[in-house]
């Protein structure tokens, strides 16, 4: 029972700091709408903005000579998926260039029941442009006689855990836990280098590591609150379900939460000023904003940055929680994105204790 | 004297950053059980010596030791027997005294109960408010309360009264002379002589990093050689000078466009004096008179005034 007290006693000071950090956060009121609400309100935009809409049909501007034009729109009568409006040509280049229409088709005349000179006129570089034409070009075609030789059957994918809330859901709380981890961490420990209070500590017996662990462990505590808010949202909202274990989701959640309290401190372990830490932490984080596959997926870079891409400790936790809560992966699938945060989180906070300033 | 007797000693004890010169060799020793004092203006040196002291800091050259042990042993059983007020620390806003306080005392293995240094301080009333509602006198005593609740052998005062009404002022010193009834040693650091006068035994006055006078308020006062500081101002030309040859004067300074004679009999002087200044036809455009104190001591020895700022 002695040997137990006394490392009880020893781990006191840690449970101090940690309640007293948790008390601090919890009276900040604008901390708490940028780690608990502002996330929500990201997925409640991005969710609508993204949401599968009905599939909507291609638009088609005919602007030809009346009796070409009347030809043209009763050979696509009936083509599915086709929206036919007659135009004149200089109000069809302005409803095609505003994106109003995808496509238009133009022709000088009819000979023996055919449009002649017919001309399609789209943007190569919109999808919806590229499609319409092809579309138009084959539903002319086939009411001219044009017959398919190949028969194929289409399959329509909008199945819960392919939309892209699905892919979202799990690369905001990913990002919210470095945002969170960050911004949280840094500005407590340069606010308080700047009122000298961390010299104040310095004076004390608190044991240093006693100090920055109390962050990693506050930060465990509302990591579960910041998870449970987003991934409880994208369940209520838009039925984004978690297709894993929440065992491993948590599992997950804690390595990533570690990660960034680890980078948090070592971005906050020297700056002597709060503008020095934003400018710090915006450096480190902007990158990853934009690399490590929040919003989109990263596959899209060049093949020669995706091992950079892929150590990245945003990537590792976007990844790992994709593959538990998309895939349904056990675990076990997530070990490299796992090992990859571990790195992180342990170097990070090991270097943070050496080079970090008190005074 | 023994060596075990001393809480701090330093010796030729030397701190530099870059060119800048803050500590030029200062020798100290305070006495267990003592309350010393270190007077001077803002920018002497004051402050970085505490520094040294508390182990915040390294020297660039002498001695420290603190209760019988150096800095880069076992600091952390060093610092269990210290308390520590810093200047300007500002604590957490949005925590409670109680909470403050609390959170101090789990950071020494021995102490008082938070209870008990809340009521030691004066802040029972405020124990549960938040530290960003308190005046600055009870945020004073909260830093106090921070220092006092490991229940120190040393206290490390810096600054403790600087910028407080002197309602707030007495409190801070009423709990110093508490804290001192039970046997503690202080260290204080002041830029108000009577704060040095009332609270200490030993005086260093500090200037440009050293110690230009040692002893106590009143030997230190006393080797003024008057008991009374004549302030002097007049139109017209009248030289520091004749007025040093007037009887019962010890010494003249000039400070601010008026002089400041130290005087033995006030009496003699002042008849004499005005014959003086008769005699130069220069009128008079002030003269007062006080006790002499530590203020006219440094005024002696340095030719300025020990406060500027307030």
């Amino acid at each position: 029972m002695m040997i137990d007290n006394a490392r009880f006693r020893r781990l006191r000071p840690l449970a101090e700091l940690t309640r007293v950090r948790m008390l601090e956060f919890i009276r900040e009121p604008e901390a708490v709408f940028w780690v608990f609400v502002f996330p929500v309100l990201l997925a409640v935009a991005l969710g609508i903005a993204f949401r599968a809409k009905p599939v909507s049909s291609l638009e088609v501007a005919v602007a030809a000579e009346p009796a070409a034009a009347s030809r043209i729109e009763a050979l696509l009568h009936g083509a599915p998926g086709l929206r036919v409006h007659l135009m004149g040509k200089a109000e069809a280049d302005h409803a095609l260039r505003s994106g109003r229409v995808d496509v238009v088709v133009e022709a000088s005349g009819v000979g023996e029941g055919m449009p002649q000179d017919v001309t399609y006129r789209y943007d190569p570089t919109r999808a919806e442009g590229r499609a319409a034409h092809l579309a138009v070009d084959a539903a002319l075609e086939k009411a001219l006689g044009r017959t398919d030789v190949l028969e194929a059957h289409e399959e329509r994918v909008s199945r819960h855990g392919s939309r892209y809330i699905d892919f979202l859901i799990p690369g905001l709380v990913g990002l919210n836990l470095m945002g969170s981890g960050l911004w949280g961490l840094g500005f407590a420990v340069v606010s308080a280098r700047t009122r000298k209070l961390l010299k104040r500590f310095a004076v004390t017996p608190m044991y240093r590591s006693h100090y920055l662990l109390s962050f990693m462990l506050s930060r465990l505590l509302f990591m579960v609150l910041e998870v449970a808010a987003i991934v409880g949202f994208g369940w209520a909202a838009f039925g984004v379900r978690v297709n894993g274990s929440f065992a491993a989701l948590a599992v997950v959640s804690v390595a990533g939460a570690m990660t960034f309290a680890g980078v948090g401190l070592l971005v906050a372990a020297r700056p002597k000023t709060i503008e020095g830490v934003s400018g710090w932490m915006n450096l480190v984080m902007l990158p990853m904003w934009l690399l490590s596959g929040s919003f989109f997926s990263y596959e899209r870079f060049p093949q020669i940055v995706q091992p950079v891409i892929r150590a990245l400790p945003l990537t590792a936790l976007n990844d790992a929680l994709r593959l538990i809560m998309n895939a349904g992966s056990p675990l076990a699938a997530t070990w490299s994105q796992l090992a990859v945060m571990a790195l992180w989180a342990l170097v990070s906070f090991a270097l943070a204790l050496r080079i970090f300033r008190w005074t | 004297m023994e060596r075990s007797d001393l809480a701090v000693s330093c010796r030729g004890l030397v701190k530099r950053y870059g060119e800048l010169v803050a500590v030029a060799g200062i020798d100290l020793e305070v006495r267990r059980g003592e309350c010393f004092g270190l007077l001077g203006p803002n920018g002497a040196g004051k402050t970085t010596t505490m520094e040294v002291l508390e182990g915040l800091l390294t020297a660039n050259d002498g001695a420290v030791e603190v209760l019988g042990s150096r800095w880069g042993g076992d600091d952390r059983a060093l610092r269990e027997r210290l308390g520590v007020q810093l200047q300007e620390t500002q604590l957490s806003e949005k925590l409670t005294v109680r909470e403050t306080i609390r959170l101090f005392r789990s950071f020494y293995v021995r102490g008082r109960e938070v209870g008990e240094v809340i009521r030691l301080v004066e802040l029972d009333a405020k124990a549960k408010a938040r530290v960003g509602k308190l005046s600055g006198g009870q945020r004073q005593r909260l830093a106090l309360a921070c220092a006092l609740v490991c229940d120190p052998e040393l206290l490390f005062l810096d600054e403790p009264t600087t910028g407080l009404d002197p309602q707030a002022r007495l409190s801070v010193w009423r709990i110093l002379e508490r804290y001192r009834q039970t046997g503690g040693t202080v260290l204080l650091t002041t830029h108000y002589m009577e704060e040095a006068a009332r609270l200490c035994d030993r005086v260093a006055i500090i200037d440009h990093g050293r110690i230009i006078a040692l002893g106590s308020p009143a030997e230190l006062v006393a080797s003024l050689g008057a008991d009374q500081v004549v302030e002097v101002r007049a139109r017209g030309e009248v030289a520091p000078e004749t007025l040093a040859g007037l009887p019962g004067v010890s010494g003249v300074t000039a400070v601010d466009g008026s002089l400041r004679l130290a005087v033995r009999e006030i009496g003699t002087l002042l008849p004499a004096l005005l014959n003086e200044l008769e005699r130069h036809q220069a009128s008079l455009e002030k003269l007062t008179t006080h006790e002499a104190t530590l203020e006219d001591l440094f005024v002696y020895l340095t030719g300025r005034e020990l406060r500027d700022d307030d």
